[in-house]
């Protein structure tokens, strides 16, 4: 039977042509898969949205939609500000050195470009939730004699201050995210891009 | 019509198929109770492609139609209810009856050699099912399905380096949306049960090929008469058949009970949340998946301290191992007997320990973390105290197995 077969070359061959199939599955299967990913329209659709600030008053936060999440933009208080050191020991990652939840100009104690207007993604980051916002103080809360406000994720307890740093001993790993944005003038501000470019 | 026949033979093989997987397959002669759940599973999967196949004739895969139209399928088609109902009915019910399948595996060591890859296949299709399951909760677009695929989908952030492209391959866009809604119901009506399918398919070769285990744990192939035929087996058709039926009858009659008087079960079967349409900036005030979930979703939620990687990524690891272990059951699993009537009683203690944690593991996960619901202590510590006792039941199976008092198993199947 063996007679006059060459084992080798035959096994050589059967290696070579199912490595060169292997590889031609592989070309094929790519469309298929990269037709998975955000197509056009939603990159588009993620395009970095204008915000008009104007009428946000102190104390007030005003909710806007940038792709498909919320984000909250607030203007902080005296008050509010001034509460925010107090709170470290409290916190899980007080400095945010944590690099990938804000860009490089929010890595400060308020987690702003400008102090007083915080810009956060309202999505909670243990599992996606959307927080609610605690901005009373006190007992007034239901959050506690001590609570300085901030915000509560209702799904499984997290907390996070009013620079949405997260709280020790919460499901929470991290901080809110701050999103890429910039300042146009002072009361136009442009969500999901900054001075580096579109996120 | 026997010439009818022979002319069919001569060209397909359906005699010898006939007789091969019913008129000729010797199954054990003991089955009891236990044995109906695995062609009640068929039953479920054929009534949930048949419903599954009227519905979508009704539905709309569209973020700003697909509500609507379930409610439309609801109110005015024409027994459109009684169709989506027994779709939504069946889902849990596959789950009640894969799970008692399951369970039977465990009680009688259906898992052990020589069925480890037919235990295997059956595990894959466990893993299919839920992943069919989630995909088709998220379609009625109501604001559970909409956070519930947000929260889920989010685990695989937490996977290093490839996590936020993934979730974003999955999704086809930044949050859940459109694009997610269509391919789910791609895979949901198409691609899942196709591979489900085959996959029953394959589970029932390898079935047929290393025979029923039965609840003596004994194989009936060594005890063959002078035809080769094993003295304790009978012919799945009629026998097993007409016994099926029966448990068919009684299966349909729960069955439409629940149907046709408790739909919902009370928020069990259908969440109370998901009654309203999908809402992006509004959360439900607590995410829960549907009951069959929920046990995995505790553990999940149970590990609330970071080791090098954050909790969350533990929890996600730990759900996913909750599940994979299955895979490694037929070699965690050291006893010399398969079933468990000859089983001493740390095998016996440890499978009660196990089903008791799986249940309550499932209740918590319903529930609040930070809740009190049972005695003494918040929901999270209860859940991390029977995530232990779940891991436990597995990681010392090799130990306590071997250890345990075994009694000597018959040559015959018993009663």
């Amino acid at each position: 039977m063996s007679e006059g077969v060459d084992r080798d070359k035959r096994r050589f061959l059967t290696l070579l042509t199912t490595g060169v199939g292997a590889i031609g599955v592989g070309f094929a299967a790519t469309p298929f898969v990269l037709s998975m990913t955000p197509s056009a329209r939603a990159r588009a659709a993620g395009a970095p949205v204008e915000v008009d600030i104007s009428k946000l008053e102190a104390g007030q936060m005003m909710t806007v939609e940038w792709r498909g999440k919320p984000v909250w933009i607030v203007r902080r208080t005296k008050d509010m500000l001034a509460s925010l050191p107090t709170l470290d020991g409290q916190l899980a990652d007080p400095e945010s050195k944590r690099t990938d939840q804000q860009p490089a100009y929010a890595q400060n104690p308020v987690r702003s470009i400008k102090p007083e207007l915080l810009v956060l993604v309202g999505i909670c980051t243990h599992l996606g939730c959307s927080p609610s916002q605690k901005f009373q103080v006190g007992p007034a809360s239901g959050m506690g004699d001590d609570w300085t406000g901030g915000f509560f994720c209702p799904c499984h307890g997290s907390k996070f201050d009013l620079a949405g740093r997260v709280f020790k001993g919460v499901p929470a790993p991290s901080n809110l995210v701050v999103p890429p944005y910039m300042f146009l003038s002072d009361t136009r501000i442009r969500l999901g891009e900054d001075k580096k470019g579109a996120a | 019509m026997e010439k009818l026949l022979a002319w069919i033979d001569d060209r397909f093989p359906l005699t010898k198929v006939w007789e091969e997987h019913l008129s000729k397959y010797y199954a054990p002669k003991n089955f009891n109770f236990w044995y109906y759940f695995g062609s009640l599973a068929m039953l479920v999967l054929v009534m949930q492609i048949v419903t599954g196949i009227f519905l979508t004739m009704h539905y709309k895969p569209d973020t700003t139609l697909a509500f609507a139209s379930v409610e439309f399928i609801m109110r005015d088609v024409s027994w459109g209810w009684l169709i989506r109902y027994m779709h939504s009915t069946g889902a849990s019910f596959f789950f009640i009856v894969v799970y008692l399948h399951m369970f039977r595996a465990m009680l009688y060591g259906s898992h052990r050699k020589p069925r480890e890859l037919l235990w295997i296949i059956g595990v894959i299709i466990f893993v299919a099912l839920m992943a069919e399951s989630f995909m088709g909760y998220l379609l009625p677009w109501g604001n559970m399905s909409y956070w519930g695929a947000q929260v889920i989908i989010s685990l695989f952030d937490a996977i290093p380096y490839v996590g936020p492209v993934l979730s974003e391959w999955i999704r086809g866009d930044f949050v859940v949306a459109d694009a997610t809604l269509n391919r789910f119901f791609a895979f949901h009506v198409i691609a899942i049960p196709l591979v489900l399918v085959i996959l029953v398919f394959v589970h029932i070769v390898a079935l047929h090929k290393v025979g029923s285990n039965n609840p003596d744990g004994i194989e009936i192939k060594k005890k063959k008469d002078a035809n080769g035929i094993p003295l304790d087996g009978i012919p799945f058709h009629p026998y097993y058949t007409v016994k099926d039926i029966v448990g068919v009858i009684v299966f349909l009659m729960v069955f439409s009970a629940v149907v046709f008087f408790a739909p919902e079960l009370g928020g069990w079967f259908l969440e109370h949340d998901n009654f309203v349409p999908a809402n992006i900036l509004q959360t439900p005030p607590e995410i829960v998946p549907l009951w069959y979930f929920t046990p995995y979703y505790s553990i999940l939620r149970a590990n609330t301290v970071g080791f090098i990687l954050d909790a969350k990524v533990w929890g996600v690891i730990f759900m996913a191992l909750s599940i994979m272990v299955f895979f490694f059951l037929p070699w965690l699993d050291r006893s010399p007997v398969k079933s468990i009537r000859y089983r001493g009683w740390i095998y016996k203690s440890a499978l009660a320990i196990f089903v008791v944690a799986f249940v309550i593991l499932g209740y918590l996960g319903t529930k609040s973390p930070d809740a009190v619901d049972l005695i003494l202590m918040k929901n999270v510590r209860w859940a991390q105290i029977f995530t232990i006792v779940y891991f436990a039941f597995f990681a010392l199976m090799p130990w306590y197995t071997k250890l345990d008092k075994t009694k000597p198993v018959p040559e015959r199947v018993t009663k």
